[in-house]
């Protein structure tokens, strides 16, 4: 039981490249953060300075009040996962989990134990002989997991672990690993930039975008709650719908378009209105007039895409909407739609900033 | 270099140290030592020298024995490359379409890797030999007045059918190999476009084939430069006078045999210089490979 | 189907003309070397082995001025075998070393470093062997097995194969490694020598081919009869044969050229898919 303590972490490349600038942050012990953002976002080097595999240029890293900069990735006392494992190509399954144990000298015996305990955990016990080139994506996997639990570590560090998998994999694996970190209640920090991955494994997540924090919490408070236009666009697939806008103190207005029911907005600055495609819905009386270009049935639900006629355009691209709905609603295809959605419920951003106004 | 690296203070010294002191003292030191020589003039004793500049380059360079053998060099690199390389392709490609036998092809076609350049000469050599060669009553059989202790149009085709039979195998290993390497739908994606086999093979085989060929041209001509030594120095040694020279036998033979150290020094100069430009050559080419 | 045909054929008979060029000059290098040097000088080469393949064969390896004034061919089979292995494991040792500092180590020199091992291409022994001989002769290391294979194993083909192959060797292993605890030299041993397995027995073999078909360095390292080569050896026979005097003994100069060439073309035959792997990989 753990946690980790970041202040004011940068990392800055000797060309000059920031890669982390000023990261604060908190992870309780047995807490599971996740670090999201789009690819070169830091979230990688961040954990990667963590594990003590990339230097420190400024500010502290803790785990348990200990100041780690310093300290070798072996002393750390942290584990990791690796998004190609990383095993050891020439050493058996029971070799590469027990590379790190007989490093720190481990009596033969215990080393046993607790390779054949973390095995039958991950259900690999027979493969114990084996080397990876026999194993499948999935199970290589495993033992990628396997070699961290062995360790019994302060921390968990996956970096992008599930990546290499194929889509069913992913979905189980993703389920398994929440399993046993619950089990083993061990303090996790978990990097993706699948944001669906994000929402149902953490506790907290962390969104960073250009080496900073975005935004911190629970994966729903984010989803509902996005501090910045970022976020909301991260969070969230399908992805929010966004209109640029703006406000003249009666109207929201997006070329043609005048939406009302907005107050309190500042007027004449370039405005974002984001809303989510389950905040939609079909209403005579609604705000949206909306060609249908495509439906996209995906069993459960269906996902309609179209053009906000009238809207403003950003360039010469139609404003397109998608519209989350039930799968017997099939529009013909060219045909009009009316959509409605609730204001109080719709979010605006700062164009330029970025930062969420209500 | 690795994205990671350890961070160390002695121990990556020590790695390198057996290799690094090896070659200061019998790479670095002997080619400066060459490269002072170079510009020294001894007298007959080798009791006293005198710093000359450059008359050690003008007197051997153009000296008519070195353009003799420079050009020889040239005419003899230029045949073995172009002579072992082509057959060394055509073999490769055939190897490459059979099914049945491939496997005892490739092996019979390639195990002369393994032979040093003096013995393919000796053998060689005894082949020619007046009295009991097949080779030498062969020609002088079919109507050529073949003699290669006399005649520098034979001695030199000796040399170079010597040089092209050692150097083949090799060329054909990596051609080989390199046909192997073009993706298999290729080949089949050009089936359909193309009826005709020739034509396939130079429009398509051929091209894909360029940098394993480019890369064996450089391979060839350091080959025909260098390693060809043990084979003149176990057929023609140079003779009929000097006709069969390469640049690096005279070098040999001027320092060794004739104790001429300053002129085979600038010899040696001046050969570095050749390697020098076909490894830059060769570097530039595998920047061109690059981005291939 | 008539065309296929001769296509086939004619692609069969160019192999086999391929083959018979390379082979039979060595074919019939072995058939001549079982008869008898009076055979030989009264009716040319042969293409069919004769009965003498015991008594010369047995004469050059283990009589005494059967090839040479006072050398067994045995104790040149075994010169050239300690220089054969001595050069492809010296190699593969120093060069795997040199290649583990340059790719896994942040070290100011570096650069430099790998620059002067890269000069050792622009060098061959050939542009600088007169002072080389000069400096082997006055470390007084004329005649030694490690004068002779020393100089030879500091060149950069192996250091530079193993570079490439170290560079291709995933970043990730190393940062696992050193999660789990390994040091610089527990790496190395642990994962990078076992790792590179194939590679290093790829090497050793060409490597060994290599060495043992030296010529010009040993030529002028070795001035006493006890420490010549086979190679060596070969070149010395060819001068007798060609001083001439009593009858040439042709089938001794074949038999020789044979067990010259008989081991490195083994281990190349056996190891053939290794090798040729080692082969093209080295040259990328």
């Amino acid at each position: 039981m753990s946690k980790v303590q970041l202040s004011n972490v940068t990392k800055t490349y000797p060309n000059g490249a920031e890669a982390v600038r000023g990261v604060d942050m908190e992870v309780e012990s047995g807490e599971f953060i996740v670090f999201v953002g789009p690819s070169g976002c830091g979230k990688s080097t961040l954990l990667r300075m963590v594990a003590g595999l990339e230097s420190v240029t400024d500010g502290q890293i803790q785990i348990d009040d200990r100041l780690i900069n310093d300290v070798s990735p072996a002393d750390r006392d942290v584990a990791m996962v690796f998004q190609n494992y990383a095993l050891y190509p020439h050493m058996t399954v029971h070799g590469n989990m027990s590379y790190g144990l007989k490093n720190r000298g481990m009596p033969k015996q215990e080393i046993n134990a607790k390779v054949v305990e973390a095995a039958k955990m991950l259900k690999i016990e027979d493969f114990l002989d084996r080397q990876p080139n026999q194993l499948s994506g999935g199970q290589r996997q495993r033992v990628a997991m396997g070699r961290a639990i062995v360790r019994e570590p302060k921390v968990f560090l996956f970096d992008e672990p599930l990546s290499n998998l194929d889509a069913k994999l992913r979905v189980q694996m993703r389920i398994e690993i929440k399993r046993l970190q619950r089990r083993m209640n061990v303090t996790s920090i978990y990097v993706t930039h699948d944001q669906t991955e994000a929402m149902t494994l953490a506790d907290r997540l962390a969104v960073i975008n250009e080496g900073k924090i975005e935004q911190m919490g629970a994966p729903i408070e984010l989803y509902n709650n996005p501090a910045t236009l970022f976020v909301a666009s991260f969070i969230g697939s399908p992805q929010i719908n966004l209109l640029p806008a703006m406000f003249d103190g009666q109207y929201l207005s997006s070329g043609d378009l005048k939406l009302e029911g907005f107050v309190d907005l500042p007027q004449s600055k370039e405005l974002v209105l984001g809303i989510r495609p389950d905040e939609l819905r079909l209403s005579d009386d609604g705000q949206f007039p909306m060609r249908v270009d495509i439906v996209e049935q995906h069993g459960s639900d269906n996902l309609i895409y179209g053009a906000i006629l009238g809207a403003e355009q950003e360039s010469d691209e139609e404003t397109e909407f998608c519209f989350k709905t039930s799968q017997d609603m099939l529009p013909e295809l060219e045909s009009n739609l009316t959509l409605g959605f609730d204001v109080d419920r719709a979010l605006v951003f700062h164009k330029d900033t970025g930062e969420r106004l209500r | 270099m690795k994205r990671v690296q350890f961070e160390h203070s002695a121990i990556p010294y020590l790695f390198v140290a057996p290799q690094i002191v090896i070659i200061v003292i019998f790479f670095l030191w002997p080619a400066a030592q060459a490269i002072y020589q170079s510009f020294l003039l001894e007298d007959a004793w080798g009791l006293s020298s005198q710093f000359v500049w450059f008359r050690n380059y003008a007197d051997t360079i153009l000296s008519e024995s070195w353009l003799q053998a420079a050009g020889f060099t040239l005419v003899f690199s230029t045949l073995v490359t172009f002579l072992s390389l082509s057959l060394a392709l055509l073999l490769a490609v055939k190897a490459n379409e059979v099914i049945r036998g491939a496997s005892t092809y490739k092996t019979t076609l390639m195990w002369a890797y393994a032979i040093a350049p003096p013995v393919a000469g000796l053998m060689g050599n005894l082949m020619f030999n007046p009295l009991i060669g097949d080779l030498y009553k062969f020609f002088n059989a079919i109507g050529w007045d073949f003699n290669h202790k006399l005649d520098s149009f034979d001695a030199g085709f000796v040399v170079v059918l010597i040089s092209v039979w050692k150097q083949v195998s090799v060329n054909f290993i990596f051609f080989l190999s390199g046909l192997q390497g073009i993706p298999k739908s290729v080949n089949e994606a050009s089936m359909m476009d193309c009826r005709s086999p020739t034509r396939r093979f130079w429009t398509i085989t051929f091209p894909l084939l360029a940098p394993t060929t480019f890369f064996l041209m450089v391979i060839n001509i350091t080959y025909a430069f260098f390693e060809t030594f043990g084979i003149i120095d176990t057929t023609t040694r140079g003779a009929p006078g000097g006709a069969t020279n390469t640049l690096v036998f005279k070098v040999f033979q001027d320092g060794f045999r004739g104790a001429d150290l300053g002129g085979s020094s600038a010899q040696s100069v001046v050969l570095m210089l050749i390697v020098l430009a076909l490894t830059v050559v060769q570097f530039r080419f595998i920047e061109r490979k690059v981005h291939y | 189907m008539r065309n296929w045909n001769w296509r086939l054929i004619s692609t069969h008979a160019i192999l086999i003309v391929g083959v018979l060029f390379m082979s039979l000059p060595v074919w019939v290098a072995f058939a001549t070397s079982t008869h008898s040097a009076e055979h030989i000088l009264r009716n040319g080469l042969q293409i069919w082995p004769g009965g003498d393949f015991l008594s010369t064969y047995n004469e050059v390896l283990f009589v005494e001025g059967g090839v040479m004034k006072a050398v067994l061919g045995t104790t040149m089979l075994k010169n050239s075998l300690i220089l054969g292995i001595g050069f492809a494991i010296g190699k593969v040792v120093i060069s795997m070393l040199a290649a583990y500092a340059i790719v896994y180590f942040r070290f100011r020199l570096a650069l430099p470093l790998f620059w002067i091992i890269f000069m050792t291409l622009l060098l061959p022994l050939e542009v600088r062997i007169i002072p080389s001989y000069e400096v082997v002769s006055g470390l007084g290391l004329l005649d030694t097995h490690v004068g002779l294979i020393v100089p030879l194993i500091a060149s950069a083909t192996g250091t530079f194969f193993f570079r490439q192959f170290f560079l291709s060797v995933p970043d990730e292993l190393l940062e696992a490694a050193r999660l789990d605890g390994a040091t610089p030299w527990g790496f190395f041993i642990d994962i990078l020598v076992p790792l590179s397995k194939t590679m290093i027995a790829a090497i050793l073999i060409i490597m060994f081919v290599v060495g043992w078909n030296q010529y010009l360095w040993p030529l002028i390292m070795t001035t006493k009869e006890e420490n010549y080569t086979l190679v060596i050896g070969i070149k010395q026979i060819y001068q007798i044969l060609a001083e001439g005097g009593e009858l040439p003994q042709y089938q001794k100069a074949f038999a020789l050229t044979i067990l010259a060439t008989l081991p490195p073309v083994l281990v190349v035959l056996v190891f053939q898919n290794w090798f040729v792997k080692g082969l093209v990989e080295s040259e990328k």
